[in-house]
């Protein structure tokens, strides 16, 4: 385990991607203490200020938007929410594709004629504008884009967790777990499900860097949380009103965003280029 | 111990995989199955395991194994009688799960057929790893199986097969994907093995030298039919089909490791 560890720390989009996933995590872990104002302190008299880099009790270091907020304290506090986002969508659309793409590819048959007919369907809607219509008719809300999420993404999980359930099913350990008289909940719990986790651990961390960019894209057209709250979305699309007048808003708000994304994708490929050959 | 009558199997569209194979193990002995690839050597193994092809299907035929008719157990029926029999096959890399330990492997197998605890599962397959001779087997049992050589993985299946105690073991091909030395290793390991232990082998080879070498009777197969079923000093000293006489002709060839 040590040693696989040694491993991971050498490959650096590992390395990059498992660094920026962190700060994004610990902005979220400690925004009270980061965040130098109350994101939601207006300050009428320093509307669009510019980032200003000077030291004191008045400085807005990455400038301030439209109601004199400071761009900096969203930031942090917006990471919250794209982490609550990441980690509660992630998990579940996990949870539920993995679970399928299981049954699936174990148990064949009905059951898996059945599951992957609905990957097909579902894989047919544009998963953009299955989103919107989604949530507008759940309601706005942060509950609402999760269940948006998982709802449309459970399929990327599932089409690649049965692949990979069917191919390990043709391995000869299986026989040898049949023959040794293990039933087949045993065998797809301790024999399937073991080399099933990298993968899925591989495809959560990319899942959750998606499960952002779509609350992003929902905060962006106003359709997740309140546009007071500190969202990197909201923050995106005011920016991108005033564009002209205080571009930091926008190019902070974005450069964080594609940070973010960023993070979870490299993790995510430094993993899967990293557990494959391990465990194959 | 094993009787296996006028078994017939065939694969999806019909194709015929087995015709009408009639054979017998007795209780501690070695019978061999020889035949060139494709004769149907494993199908035979693995229709007395339980673990046939999906597209494989038996058409005809009974397999008795110690008083009960496998064919015609419900499957929990059939898991139960399975409890004494175990297998050992050709590729030892791929029979082991990639990402357990060997421990967990070996435990699980211990715990489920023998009813064992945790520790006296762990205990039991200590006492079996010496048995095969390996060397620090508290160190092995931590391993995964990547970590291990192909002759340590084949000796860690056959400590697992011999563990549970079967009455009867199927061993297909258990020395091919090994070199030649640790070929000759592995069995004789089989064979003492089975020896101290009593238990009845239906060992699959191609290779002629390997059934005189352990086997005291043989079925020779060709195209899913016996041809040929003797003790095995008759079959070595006076091979009576011609299909046996010329797989004693290829024989050397078989003593190589396949390129
Ligand atoms: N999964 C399968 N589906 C359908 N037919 C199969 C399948 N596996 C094997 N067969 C057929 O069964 C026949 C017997 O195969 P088997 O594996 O028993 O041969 P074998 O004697 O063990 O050969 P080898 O020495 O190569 O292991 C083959 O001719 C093949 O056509
Ligand atoms: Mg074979």
């Amino acid at each position: 385990m040590a040693e696989a560890g040694r491993r991971l720390l050498r490959n650096w989009r590992v390395v990059l991607g498992g660094a920026l996933v962190l700060a994004v995590l610990l902005a979220a872990l400690l925004a009270p203490v980061l965040a130098p104002y109350d994101p939601l302190d207006q300050d009428l008299s320093a509307q669009l200020a510019p980032p200003d880099w000077h030291f004191g009790a008045d400085a807005h270091a990455l400038g301030t938007d439209s109601l004199g907020r400071d761009v900096l304290s969203r930031l942090i506090w917006g990471s919250r929410i794209a982490v609550t986002v990441a980690v509660v969508a992630g998990v579940l659309t996990a949870l539920l594709g993995t679970a399928l793409g299981l049954l699936a590819g174990f148990f064949g048959g009905r059951a898996d004629a059945l599951i992957s007919r609905l990957v097909d369907i579902w894989s047919s809607f544009p998963p953009v504008l299955l989103a919107i219509i989604l949530v507008a008719l759940l309601g706005t809300g942060l509950r609402s884009v999760i269940v948006a999420i998982v709802v449309i993404d459970w399929t990327r999980f599932c089409r690649v967790v049965r692949a990979e359930t069917l191919k390990q099913r043709r391995m000869d350990y299986i026989d040898a777990a049949v023959a040794a008289g293990l039933g087949p909940r045993a065998i797809l719990w301790r024999e399937v499900l073991p080399n099933i986790l990298p993968l899925a651990l591989v495809l959560l961390t990319l899942e959750a860097g998606i499960a952002v960019v779509v609350e992003a894209i929902l905060s962006f057209v106003g359709l997740s949380i309140s546009s007071d709250a500190p969202s990197w979305g909201g923050m995106i699309a005011e920016g991108r009103g005033v564009v002209h007048e205080a571009p930091w808003l926008l190019s902070c708000a974005m450069l964080v965003l594609l940070a973010t994304v960023l993070g979870f994708n490299l993790l995510g490929d430094g993993l899967k280029a990293e557990l494959d050959p391990v465990l194959r | 111990m094993l009787q296996i009558a006028q078994l017939s199997a065939a694969a999806r569209g019909g194709v015929g995989v087995l015709r009408a194979v009639s054979l017998s193990v007795a209780a501690g002995e070695v019978h061999g199955l020889v035949g060139t690839s494709g004769a149907g050597k494993s199908m035979i193994g693995r229709a007395v395991l339980g673990i046939l092809p999906d597209a494989v299907r038996i058409t005809a035929g009974r397999i008795r194994f110690d008083g009960r008719d496998l064919l015609g157990l419900s499957p929990s029926a059939r898991r139960q009688a399975g409890r004494d029999l175990a297998l050992i096959p050709q590729d030892p890399l791929s029979a082991l799960n990639p990402s357990r330990r060997i421990a967990a492997q070996m435990t699980d197998v211990l715990r489920h057929r023998l009813g064992l605890s945790a520790a006296a599962a762990q205990a039991r397959a200590l006492e079996m790893l010496h048995e095969v001779r390996i060397r620090e087997p508290d160190n092995v049992l931590r391993r995964y199986p990547h970590e291990l050589s192909g002759g340590m993985r084949q000796r860690v299946l056959i400590a697992t097969a011999f563990a549970c105690r079967p009455k009867l073991i199927v061993a297909d091909e258990p020395t091919t994907a090994l070199d030649v030395t640790v070929q000759k290793q592995i069995l004789r390991l089989i064979r003492d093995l089975q020896r101290s232990h009593a238990t009845a082998v239906l060992f699959v080879t191609h290779d002629l030298g390997v059934v005189a070498k352990i086997c005291g009777s043989v079925s020779v197969l060709r195209g899913g039919e016996i041809v040929e079923q003797a003790p095995v000093a008759d079959i070595i000293n006076h091979p009576a089909h011609a299909y046996t006489r010329a797989l004693f002709a290829a024989t050397p060839r078989y003593d190589r490791p396949p390129p």
